[in-house]
C-alpha cells in the first residue's frame, strides 16, 4: 500500500522519506577508540609499576614513623579479688574504679599526641542501635520532645529524654589522667569532634534533660548545663562506628613525650565491656602526613605495582617468543575450524 | 480539539466491537442452513438495526483504545517477571520492614513501567494513524436514485452498492455485480493478500452484468444469503436472490478488501463483509513477539542473581537469628530486655523472618532495575539509527530501512544462518528475454550474468596465473589482451538501449532480418506463439505511447516484449480475440491480424504448460503450446521431433548459463477433430462436482499431444543489485546462507552460481528422492532409506575429507525435504547441512520454508535470520529469530510480519555487519557497566 502511494505521489513524498544526513544520525561523529595493542598494554603496566612502587615505599616509611602505644587495660584494671566476677565489680557502684597503668614511650612522640580509646566486640553498627537516635531533637530546642526512633530509650517516667536513644544512653565514660615523670600533663578535650557535627547537628541551645535518670543506667552522664554542641565526647560517641572494633578520639596531649619517658595513666574504669566480652584499650599515637599508623596502604601500593611490573615483563616475554599480527582474522571463531569455509 | 475528536472515535470503536459481536448471537433467525448471513443489497437502511446490523467498515488494528490502554498496558508490563519482582519489592519497601525510603524503590519502577508503556502507546498511536488514513479513504457509494457520491471507507455499510475505479483498492469484501466491460469481467491484483503480482480475472454473474451504469442501480435490489465471516481467502458459500431467481455465488465473484482493481475502468459491487468481518482482516495475525538472545541471557542471569540474593538473605537472617539468640542478651547497650518484632533474643524466629524480608529488600540492588530502563532507551535510539541510516536508503523506491521492533537490534550481530527466499529477494523477479533456439538454430549472443560472473572469475584466475607466470617468466602479454576483451564486452552492454524485459542481441533476427533466414516459416510460427499464447493484457502508456503488458508471470511479459521487438506487437485483447500488429520491415506497413481464441488451457504448476487454440484469419485452427521442456518433449508427435536433438543441446547450454527455459510447440487441427474435442471440453467445463478439475485436465491432456516442436526460449532472472558481493561479504564474515526457493533445482543451482553462493571449486551434494510414483508404505520406506543412505554417505565423505579448504554445497529438493524433515531423519539432515558452506533447497512450499527455519533454529541453537519479500515467506519470517522483509514490489505481507524491513537484499550486509555488530557490542558493554556496581 505504502509503496504504491509514494510512487503515485511522485518525487515529493519519496523525498521526505529519505533520511536527513547529519553526522549524528549517520553515526559518523569523530570518536577516539584506543586499541589495546601489546605495546600500549606493556607501556601502561610499566608506568603503573614504576609509579606505584615508590609511592608504596614512601607511604610505608611514613607509617613506620608513626609512634603508637597501645595498652589493654580492661582485665588489668580488675582487682584480683574480683577476677572471677568482673561483672559484679563493674556493676557495683561502690567499688573503687580507679586504676593506674604505666606505659613507656619507645621513641620520641612529637606533639600533638592523640589519645584514643579502642573498644572491641562492641556493635555500634547494630541496626537497633544505629537507628536509636533523633537528629531533629539533637539539633533544635523546638523538637525537644520528639523522640521518634529512640525506642527503647525514648522517655523516662513519661518525660522525653534529651538526648534520647540507645547511642547517647550508652555513652562511654572511662576517663584518663596522664602524668609524665610524675608531672601531670594537660589533656585537651576540645576540638576532638567534627566541626560540621558541632555546627550543624548538635544544637547550641539544646541542653541534656532527664538523661540517665531511669532505672537502668547505661553509660556516662552529661552535665545538663552545657549545651550539646559543646559536649564533644558525646558528639564523638554518637558518630557511630561501622565495625565492632573501633577507636574514638579521647583528647590530645599538647606536649612532646621523650623517648623512654614513662607515662603514668590514671584510669577511671567505669564502662562495662565485661558483660559482652569486649576489650578496652588505651592508644597514644602521633600522626604524620599519612595519618595514623597504616601499613596497609603502602603494602597495597607495592603489591599492585609489583604485579604490574611482573605482568609487563611476562607480556614482553610472550610478545618476543610468540609474536602475532594484530587483528588476524584466522583467529575468528568460525575460521578456527576451516571445514566448510574458505579463508 | 483534534484530540477530542480522536477520543470520540476511539470510544466509538469500542462500541463497534460490541456491535460486531451481536449478530452472531442470534443468527439462526430466518436463515438457511450454512448461510446464516443475510444481506439486502442496495438497501443499507435494512442493516441499521439488529439482528441485521453488522460490523461497520471501520477498522482498527490497534492493541488498545483510550479506556483499555491503562489496564491492558499495565497488565502487559507486569507479565514480565522482572517487573513483578520489582513491584513486590516496592510494595514491601512501603512497610516499616524496609531499610530505606520507599521512593528509591518506587521511582525507578514507575520510570521502567512508564517508559515501556509510553513506547507501547507511541507504537499504538502510529497504528492508529495508519488505520485512520485507511478509514478515511474515499470511495463512491450509491446514495439512492442512481446517484453515487464519495464517502470515506469507514462509513460504508453492508448492503451498500459501491463503485470502485481503476487502480483503487476495494474498501470491503464485495459481491461483484458488474464492470465497465460488457461481459462483466474485471482484473484484480491480489498482491496484498497472497503476494502474487499477477492479475486475476473475476467474473460477475451474468444476471447482474448488464447493470453497468450508475442509473441502473436506482431500482436494483437483491438478497444475499451467505456464510459467516471466515478467514479462508479462496472459498465462499452463498447465493443471491435477484429478480425472483436464485443464483449461486462462487468465489470468483467476490472482490476482496485490500486487493486492487486493475485494467478495468470501474466495477460495481455490493458490500458483503465490512471491516473486521472482511477476509483479509480475518487473516490478520499478530506476529509473535520475539526476544533477543541477550534478553534471554539477562533473564537467566537475573534468575541466578535472585537465587544468590535469596541465599545471601537467608544466610544473613539465620546469622541474625543465631546472634540474636546467643549473643545479644549480653549486649546491654541494646537493652535486650525490651523487645519488639524486630528484636527479640528470646524468640529469634520472628525477628529472623522480619530480617529476611529486610535483607531481601536491602540486597535487592543486586538485581538492577535501572538496567531495564537503560536497555529500553538504548534500543529505542538504536532503532532510530537504523531507520536514519542513509546508506540503507534505496533511491529507486524511496524506501529507507525500518526497524519495526527495537527488541532485536543486537540480535542482528549474532546471526549465524541466513535463510533467504530467492524470487524478489535475491532476484528482481524481472525476466529478460536473452536467447532462443528456433528450428535447431541458437540465436542470441548477449551473455547472461552467470556467464559474466564466470568470465570475471576466469579473468581473476587468469590474472593470478599471469602473476605466477610473470614472476617466473615475465611473459604475460597474451592473457592480458584476453582479459581486456572480457572487460570491454561488459562495457559494451551498457551503451545499448535497454528495454525492460528484453536483452536479446542477434542481428540475424533483429530489424526484420529473420526474413532472410533459411527457416522463415518456423520463425514466423515461433514469433506468433510468443505473441498469442499467453493470458496477458496490453496497457497503453499514455505518456510514451508504448504498450506495457500486465501478465500473470514476468516470463510472459518478457515474451511479449520480445515478440514486439521482433515485429509482432500484441496490442488488443477482447474476450474472444487477440489482435496482433505484424511488421515486415521491407514493406514497412504493419499488418493487423486477428486471432480468434477458441479455447485457453490454463497454466498450472501441475501441468507446467499452457495452450491456446486459435483460429487465424484464414480459418485454420492451431493449437499453440508452451511449457517446461520435459513436458513438451513427452508430447511431441513422431514427425515433430525434427529439432529435438539440437534444441535439447541448446536447452542444456541455457540451463548452464543460469537461464529459465521454456519449449514452444504447435499443432494444426482439423475442423471436425476440433469440434469433437470442443464439445467434450465444454461438457467437462460445465460439469459441476469434485471431479470437474480432473475431467478438464484429462480432456486438455487429450488435446495437447502429437505436437510439433518449434523451439525454445531462454529468459534470465535478473539478480538484484549487489547481491553476489553482499553474499560474498557475509560468507567472509562466517555466516551460512541457505536459499529456500520454490524454483526447480536447475534454476536454483544457476542462481546459486550467479550470486556466488556456489563456486566452481565446491563439491555439490545433491540429495534427491527415488522417482517412484507408488504410494504404498513400503515404497515410502524405501525412498526414506535411500535418502538416509545418501545423507550418511555425504556426511561420511565430508568427515573423511583431508583438504581443509574443501567446501561443500548441499542441494535438496522439496519432495526429498519432506522426508528429510521427518522426525527421525531431520537430525541427520541437519548434521549434514551444517557441515556444508551453502545449502539450497528448491521446490519448497511456504510451510516447508517455516519448517526448515524451525529445524535450523532449534537444531543448532544458533540465531537464524529469514529474509523474504512475499506472502509465501511470512511463515519463515515469523519462525526465524529475526525476520527481515524486503519492502519492494511484492506487497506488504512480508514486511508486516517482519522485524526489520529493508528495500534491497544488499542492505542486509550493512544491517548485520555494521548495525548488528554495533548494537550488540554497545548493549553488551552497557549491561556489563550497569551490572558492575551491583
Amino acid at each position: 500500500m505504502k509503496g504504491r502511494r509514494s510512487s503515485s505521489d511522485s518525487s515529493s513524498s519519496s523525498k521526505t522519506k529519505k533520511p536527513q544526513y547529519s553526522k549524528f544520525t549517520q553515526q559518523e561523529l569523530s570518536a577516539c577508540k584506543p586499541i589495546l595493542t601489546p605495546g600500549y598494554v606493556i607501556g601502561i603496566f610499566i608506568i603503573v609499576g614504576v609509579v606505584f612502587i615508590p609511592v608504596g615505599i614512601i607511604s610505608l616509611f611514613a607509617s613506620e614513623n608513626v609512634v603508637e602505644i597501645v595498652d589493654r587495660y580492661d582485665e588489668g584494671c580488675i582487682p584480683p579479688n574480683y577476677s572471677d566476677d568482673m561483672l559484679a565489680y563493674i556493676q557495683n557502684s561502690d567499688t573503687n574504679k580507679t586504676c593506674t597503668r604505666s606505659l613507656k614511650a619507645t621513641k620520641l612522640m612529637k606533639s600533638p599526641v592523640y589519645i584514643y580509646y579502642q573498644l572491641d566486640n562492641f556493635y555500634q553498627n547494630h541496626r537497633r542501635y544505629v537507628k536509636s537516635r533523633n537528629d531533629k531533637q539533637l539539633w533544635s530546642k523546638k523538637h525537644e520532645d520528639e523522640t521518634k526512633n529512640c525506642a527503647p530509650e525514648a522517655t523516662s517516667n513519661g518525660l522525653s529524654i534529651v538526648p534520647c536513644g540507645l547511642i547517647a544512653w550508652s555513652l562511654f565514660n572511662d576517663s584518663y589522667g596522664f602524668s609524665i615523670k610524675n608531672k601531670m600533663v594537660k589533656v585537651s578535650k576540645k576540638n576532638i569532634a567534627w566541626e560540621s557535627d558541632k555546627k550543624h547537628k548538635f544544637g547550641s541551645d539544646v541542653y541534656p534533660k532527664n538523661f540517665q535518670n531511669g532505672v537502668l543506667i547505661g553509660g556516662g552522664k552529661l552535665n545538663s548545663s552545657i549545651p550539646l554542641s559543646k559536649q564533644e565526647a558525646l558528639i564523638v560517641w554518637m558518630r557511630t562506628a561501622a565495625l565492632p572494633t573501633f577507636r574514638k578520639l579521647y583528647g590530645r596531649i599538647e606536649s612532646d613525650i621523650q623517648a623512654n619517658d614513662s607515662v603514668t595513666v590514671i584510669i577511671e574504669n567505669n564502662y562495662n565491656t565485661y558483660s559482652f566480652g569486649g576489650k578496652k584499650k588505651l592508644v597514644l599515637s602521633t600522626t604524620t602526613w599519612i595519618g595514623g599508623k597504616n601499613d596497609f596502604l603502602g603494602i597495597a601500593y607495592i603489591t599492585v605495582g609489583g604485579l604490574c611490573l611482573f605482568l609487563a615483563i611476562s607480556f614482553i616475554l610472550v610478545y618476543v617468543v610468540m609474536p602475532r599480527p594484530l587483528g588476524d582474522p584466522a583467529f575468528l571463531s568460525w575460521n578456527r575450524h576451516p571445514a566448510g569455509h574458505q579463508i | 480539539m483534534t484530540r477530542g475528536r480522536i477520543r470520540a472515535k476511539l470510544r466509538r470503536s469500542q462500541l463497534y466491537t460490541f456491535a460486531c459481536l451481536r449478530p452472531h448471537v442470534n443468527e439462526t433467525e430466518g436463515s438457511v442452513q450454512g448461510c446464516p448471513r443475510v444481506i439486502y443489497c442496495n438497501q443499507p437502511h435494512m442493516h441499521k438495526k439488529r439482528p441485521l446490523k453488522y460490523c461497520t467498515n471501520y477498522i482498527s488494528t490497534t492493541k488498545y483504545n483510550f479506556f483499555s490502554y491503562f489496564p491492558k498496558a499495565l497488565f502487559e508490563q507486569f507479565n514480565r517477571v522482572a517487573n513483578i519482582y520489582f513491584l513486590i519489592a516496592a510494595l514491601l519497601s512501603v512497610t516499616p520492614l524496609s531499610p530505606f525510603s520507599p521512593v528509591s524503590m518506587l521511582l525507578p519502577l514507575a520510570i521502567v513501567v512508564g517508559v515501556s508503556m509510553a513506547k507501547e502507546a507511541l507504537e499504538d498511536w502510529r497504528r492508529f494513524m495508519q488505520d485512520k488514513e485507511v478509514n478515511a479513504r474515499k470511495v463512491s457509494v450509491h446514495v439512492g436514485n442512481g446517484v453515487f457520491s464519495y464517502k470515506p471507507w469507514e462509513k460504508i455499510q453492508v448492503g451498500d452498492i459501491v463503485k470502485v475505479e481503476k487502480d483503487q483498492f476495494f474498501p470491503a469484501d464485495l459481491l461483484f455485480l458488474s464492470s465497465s466491460y460488457e461481459d462483466g469481467i474485471c482484473y484484480v491484483e491480489t498482491m496484498n493478500l497472497d503476494g502474487e503480482t499477477n492479475l486475476k480475472v473475476k467474473r460477475a454473474m451474468e444476471a447482474t452484468s448488464p447493470l453497468n451504469e450508475d442509473e441502473a442501480f436506482k431500482e436494483f435490489t437483491g438478497t444475499v444469503k451467505c456464510e459467516n465471516p471466515n478467514p479462508s481467502l479462496y472459498t465462499f458459500v452463498g447465493n443471491i436472490e435477484y429478480d425472483r431467481e436464485l443464483y449461486a455465488i462462487d468465489p470468483s465473484q467476490i472482490l476482496l478488501r485490500d486487493s486492487k482493481l486493475r485494467n478495468t475502468a470501474h466495477v460495481y459491487g455490493s458490500v458483503i463483509f465490512t471491516g473486521h468481518d472482511s477476509k483479509v482482516m480475518q487473516n490478520a495475525t499478530t506476529s509473535p513477539s520475539k526476544r533477543s538472545g541477550i534478553e534471554k541471557k539477562m533473564d537467566k542471569i537475573i534468575f541466578i542473581l535472585f537465587a544468590i540474593l535469596v541465599l545471601i538473605s537467608l544466610i544473613s537472617s539465620i546469622g541474625f537469628a543465631v546472634k540474636i539468640n546467643y549473643q545479644t542478651p549480653q549486649w546491654w547497650y541494646l537493652k535486650p530486655k525490651e523487645t519488639d518484632v524486630y528484636f527479640n533474643p528470646v524468640k529469634p524466629l520472628v525477628p529472623g523472618l522480619a530480617h529476611l524480608v529486610t535483607a531481601l529488600i536491602l540486597y535487592g540492588y543486586l538485581i538492577p532495575i535501572s538496567l531495564y530502563v537503560s536497555i529500553e532507551i538504548v534500543k529505542f535510539l538504536q532503532a532510530i539509527f537504523i531507520n536514519q541510516d542513509i546508506s540503507m536508503y534505496d533511491d529507486e523506491s524511496g524506501i529507507p530501512a525500518q526497524a519495526r521492533t527495537s527488541n532485536l537490534n543486537e540480535e542482528l550481530g549474532q546471526v549465524d544462518t541466513i535463510l533467504s527466499d530467492k524470487t524478489g529477494t535475491l532476484t528482481c523477479n524481472q525476466m529478460d528475454f536473452l536467447k532462443c533456439s528456433v528450428a535447431g538454430t541458437a540465436y542470441g549472443v548477449s551473455p547472461s550474468e552467470v556467464e559474466l560472473a564466470a568470465a570475471k572469475q576466469m579473468a581473476i584466475d587468469l590474472e593470478e596465473q599471469n602473476r605466477e607466470i610473470a614472476n617466473a617468466k615475465h611473459k604475460n602479454s597474451g592473457s592480458e589482451i584476453e582479459l581486456e576483451t572480457v572487460i570491454t564486452s561488459n562495457d559494451g552492454n551498457d551503451f545499448k538501449r535497454r528495454i525492460k524485459g528484453f536483452n536479446f542481441e542477434d542481428s540475424r533476427l533483429m530489424d526484420g532480418n529473420w526474413l532472410k533466414e533459411p527457416n522463415v516459416d518456423t520463425l514466423l510460427l515461433f514469433f506468433r506463439i510468443l505473441a498469442i499464447c499467453h493470458t496477458a493484457i496490453p496497457e497503453l502508456n499514455e505518456e510514451t505511447g508504448n504498450l506495457t503488458y500486465e501478465a500473470e508471470s514476468p516470463d510472459e511479459a518478457a515474451f511479449l516484449v520480445a515478440a514486439r521487438e521482433f515485429g509482432f506487437e500484441f496490442y488488443r485483447r477482447t474476450q474472444s480475440s487477440v489482435f496482433i500488429r505484424e511488421r515486415y520491415p521491407p514493406k514497412g506497413q504493419p499488418v493487423e491480424r486477428e486471432f480468434k481464441i477458441l479455447n485457453l488451457l490454463d497454466f498450472t504448476s501441475k501441468r507446467k504448460r499452457m495452450s491456446v487454440i486459435v483460429r487465424d484469419e484464414d480459418g485454420q485452427i492451431l493449437l499453440l503450446c508452451k511449457g517446461a521442456d520435459s513436458i513438451i518433449f513427452d508430447r511431441l508427435s513422431k514427425n515433430g521431433r525434427m529439432y529435438e536433438e539440437a534444441t535439447t543441446k541448446h536447452l542444456n547450454e541455457y540451463g548452464e548459463a543460469g537461464l529459465r527455459t521454456l519449449a514452444l510447440a504447435y499443432k494444426q487441427l482439423d475442423e471436425s477433430e476440433y469440434s469433437a474435442w470442443n464439445s467434450e471440453f465444454q461438457k467437462a467445463k460445465s460439469s459441476i462436482g469434485a471431479d470437474r478439475e480432473a475431467t478438464l485436465e484429462h480432456v486438455s491432456d487429450m488435446m495437447e499431444k502429437d505436437l510439433i516442436l518449434v523451439g525454445a526460449t531462454a529468459v534470465e532472472d535478473k539478480l538484484q543489485k549487489g547481491v553476489p558481493q553482499c553474499i560474498d561479504k557475509l560468507a567472509q564474515a562466517g555466516l551460512k546462507i541457505w536459499v529456500l526457493t520454490g524454483d526447480k533445482m536447475e534454476t536454483a543451482i544457476n542462481i546459486g552460481f550467479a550470486c556466488s553462493l556456489l563456486r566452481q571449486g565446491m563439491k555439490q551434494i545433491c540429495i534427491t528422492a527415488l522417482n517412484s510414483d507408488s504410494v504404498g508404505k513400503a515404497a515410502k520406506e524405501a525412498v526414506k532409506d535411500n535418502i538416509l543412505m545418501q545423507i550418511t554417505n555425504a556426511s561420511q565423505m565430508i568427515k573423511l575429507e583431508r583438504d581443509p579448504h574443501a567446501a561443500y554445497a548441499l542441494i535438496i529438493e522439496g519432495k526429498t525435504l519432506a522426508y528429510a524433515l521427518e522426525d527421525d531423519m531431520k537430525h541427520h539432515f541437519l548434521g549434514l547441512a551444517v557441515e556444508c558452506a551453502s545449502v539450497i533447497c528448491c521446490r519448497v512450499s511456504p510451510k516447508q520454508k517455516a519448517l526448515v527455519t524451525r529445524l535450523v533454529k532449534e537444531g543448532t541453537g544458533k540465531t537464524t535470520l529469514a529474509i523474504g519479500d512475499g506472502a509465501n515467506d511470512v511463515g519463515m519470517i515469523q519462525e526465524a529469530d529475526i525476520g527481515i522483509g524486503i519492502s519492494g514490489v511484492e506487497g506488504m505481507q512480508a514486511v508486516m510480519a517482519s522485524d526489520f524491513s529493508i528495500a534491497q537484499f544488499r542492505f542486509l550486509e550493512r544491517l548485520l555487519v555494521v548495525h548488528g555488530h554495533w548494537c550488540y557490542k554497545r548493549i553488551a558493554q552497557m549491561v556489563i557497566i550497569k551490572d558492575f556496581p551491583t
